[in-house]
């Protein structure tokens, strides 16, 4: 199991939350391109150590927030509060 | 070494990767047959590694990342069907240490878009033939498929899945709820459950195979033809020059090639960022269970969608169960409490009379998945460097057919007409091949 630690409501069972993926900027303006858009919904960094990203509180605050995980540990930390030394 | 059953044969083999004296080039293992088990059995008679190991060389006509099913059957292919043999495939841990010895083995073609299920269809082909090909017992069993059916949604995309099969020369049949109970007597098809059984999509050529089997028979036929496979060699970098692909760093030195093939599934990702490639995968783990054995009473294999599992039954007696992948990304292999739980408590619905079962073992795998369910295969924007990736939660039953189509791509560096509905360039061009109808659960 893995607890998430809503900033709302502290750490719960990670299946109150819905995974809603990094966060992205989403291209708006009528010039963007369509690969521009399918760009934007297709890639992911899918990277293997820690990554920022939004999570749903579905079963609690239902508030979204940004957290930072290890896809490979599971572990999780607030944003931004990572050691200076090991921030990859 | 014991031996069981003259129909267990083949599968005798050692596969521990320690060093071995036998060089490249050197004639291959025994052929497995009656006659040299027998001779074996009363001669008490060692057999011989079915593959070797070897120094690194300094440069291959092709480097192959990961020995999963992809890996080798692209060798073997390469070698067999286009005398291709100056080939290494490297990976960082074991010959099917990633999904492919972690599968649930379940093989089919009754997918939906006609690209996927004639592709899918030759896998079947292949499969069917491949004890012989490789003189290799995979315990191919054709012992039927049932995708069932809770919900008026899914009777209507079942129907749909059945005419396209068809359509196609594959077996392929919508069926009510009592026929399913006919085929499956232990299916509780009453009409009161939280999810009654409406129908199901019945696929009878649809079955399971022995996947060691399977990794280790391509291996040794790969090995036997000069292919040369590297365990605990892990690849630490991509080296190009000008866009184009020239070699490889190890975790045992470098190695130059002009053509690399990325076939490392859940790790695809991180070998792409290697030369800067973005692909459209997210790596989610999946989780797998086994119960003691027991006489065996289930002859299909069974998936449910709405109840997110599927289970069949071993010839040793064990059911075997999956069920849909962790729903965030993640590269960790641990077992959680919540998948058994769910499962159990979906598995008494299906089927109450196992409910006195115990798990055995249960363990997870990665799986890259594409935003349509389907494979990337081919050449990318780096010259040199192909990619056979995307296998999601069903890219075992692929594995004979992908094999085949990238030796045949990279052999003639054209796009093998079977996959090319399944390149990355489908992204931006908006030209998805839609198969979550048929492989979000049943994988
Ligand atoms: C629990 C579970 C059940 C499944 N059930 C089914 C099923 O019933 N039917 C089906 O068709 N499919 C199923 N699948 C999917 C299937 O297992 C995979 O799609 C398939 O095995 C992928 O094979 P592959 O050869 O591409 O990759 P893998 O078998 O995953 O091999 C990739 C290899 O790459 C190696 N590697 C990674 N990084 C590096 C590196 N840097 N250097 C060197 N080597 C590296 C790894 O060690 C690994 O051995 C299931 C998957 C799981 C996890
Ligand atoms: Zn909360």
């Amino acid at each position: 199991m893995i607890r998430i630690p809503c900033p709302n409501c502290g750490p719960r069972n990670s299946n109150e939350f819905r995974y809603s993926g990094e966060p992205r900027k989403r291209p708006v303006g009528d010039d963007v391109t369509p690969a521009e858009f399918r760009a934007y919904l297709y890639e992911h960094t899918n990277a293997l150590g820690w990554v920022k990203e939004n999570w749903y509180h579905s079963a609690g605050c239902r508030r979204f927030f940004q957290i930072e995980r290890h896809t490979l540990s599971n572990d999780c930390r607030p944003v931004g509060s990572a050691p200076q030394e090991s921030a990859s | 070494m014991s031996v069981r059953s003259a129909t267990e044969v083949p599968e005798i083999v050692d596969t521990s990767g320690q060093a071995s004296t036998q060089r490249r080039g050197s004639p291959g293992p025994a052929k497995y047959s009656a006659i040299n088990l027998v001779k074996k059995g009363l001669s008490h008679g060692e057999w011989p590694r079915t593959f070797h190991d070897h120094e690194l060389a300094k440069s291959y006509d092709v480097v192959i990342i990961g020995a999963g099913i992809h890996g080798l059957a692209a060798a073997y292919y390469l070698a067999s069907n286009h005398g291709i043999t100056n080939v290494a495939v490297l990976d960082k841990s074991y010959i099917g240490g990633g999904g492919s010895g972690r599968n649930t083995a379940i093989v089919r073609s009754n997918y939906l878009t006609p690209e996927g299920v004639s592709f899918y269809e030759r896998s079947m082909e292949l499969y069917r033939d491949l004890a012989l090909t490789l003189n290799f017992n995979v315990m191919f069993s054709e012992r039927g498929h049932l995708t069932l059916a809770h919900t008026d949604a899914s009777v209507r995309t079942m129907r749909w899945r059945a005419e396209v099969n068809k359509l196609l020369g594959v077996n392929s049949e919508l069926i009510d709820a009592q026929e399913v109970g006919r085929i499956e007597p232990r299916l509780d098809v009453s009409t009161n459950t939280r999810y009654p059984i409406l129908g199901a999509l019945y696929h009878p050529p649809g079955g399971t195979i022995r996947h060691d089997a399977v990794n280790w028979g391509y291996a040794r036929a790969a090995d036997k033809l000069g292919v040369q496979i590297h365990q605990n060699t892990e690849v630490l970098g991509i080296n190009t020059v000008g866009g184009k692909v020239t070699g490889v760093r190890t975790s045992r030195g470098e190695v130059s090639a002009p053509i690399v093939l990325n076939c490392t599934a859940g790790w695809a990702s991180l070998i792409c960022d290697m030369v800067g490639l973005k692909l459209p995968l997210i790596t989610h783990p999946l989780e797998a269970a086994v119960t003691e054995p027991v006489k065996v009473f289930l002859k299909s294999v069974v998936v449910s969608g709405s109840l997110h599992v599927y289970v069949s039954q071993t010839d040793r007696g064990e059911l075997v169960f999956g069920a849909s992948t962790a729903p965030y990304p993640s590269y960790s292999m641990r077992g959680s409490l919540e998948f058994t739980q769910e499962l159990a408590s979906h598995v008494i619905e299906l089927m109450p009379s196992v409910a006195g079962l115990r798990l055995m073992r249960q363990w997870a795998g990665l799986c890259d998945m594409t935003p349509d369910f389907s494979p990337i295969m081919g050449f990318t924007p780096v010259e040199g460097f192909f990619v056979d990736v995307g296998w999601g939660t069903y890219g075992f039953k692929a594995g004979p057919v992908s094999g085949e189509a990238m030796a045949k791509t990279i052999a003639d560096q054209m796009q093998a007409p079977i996959i090319s509905a399944f390149t990355y360039e489908r992204f931006p061009a908006g030209t998805l091949v839609g198969e979550k109808g048929a492989a979000s659960v049943g994988h």
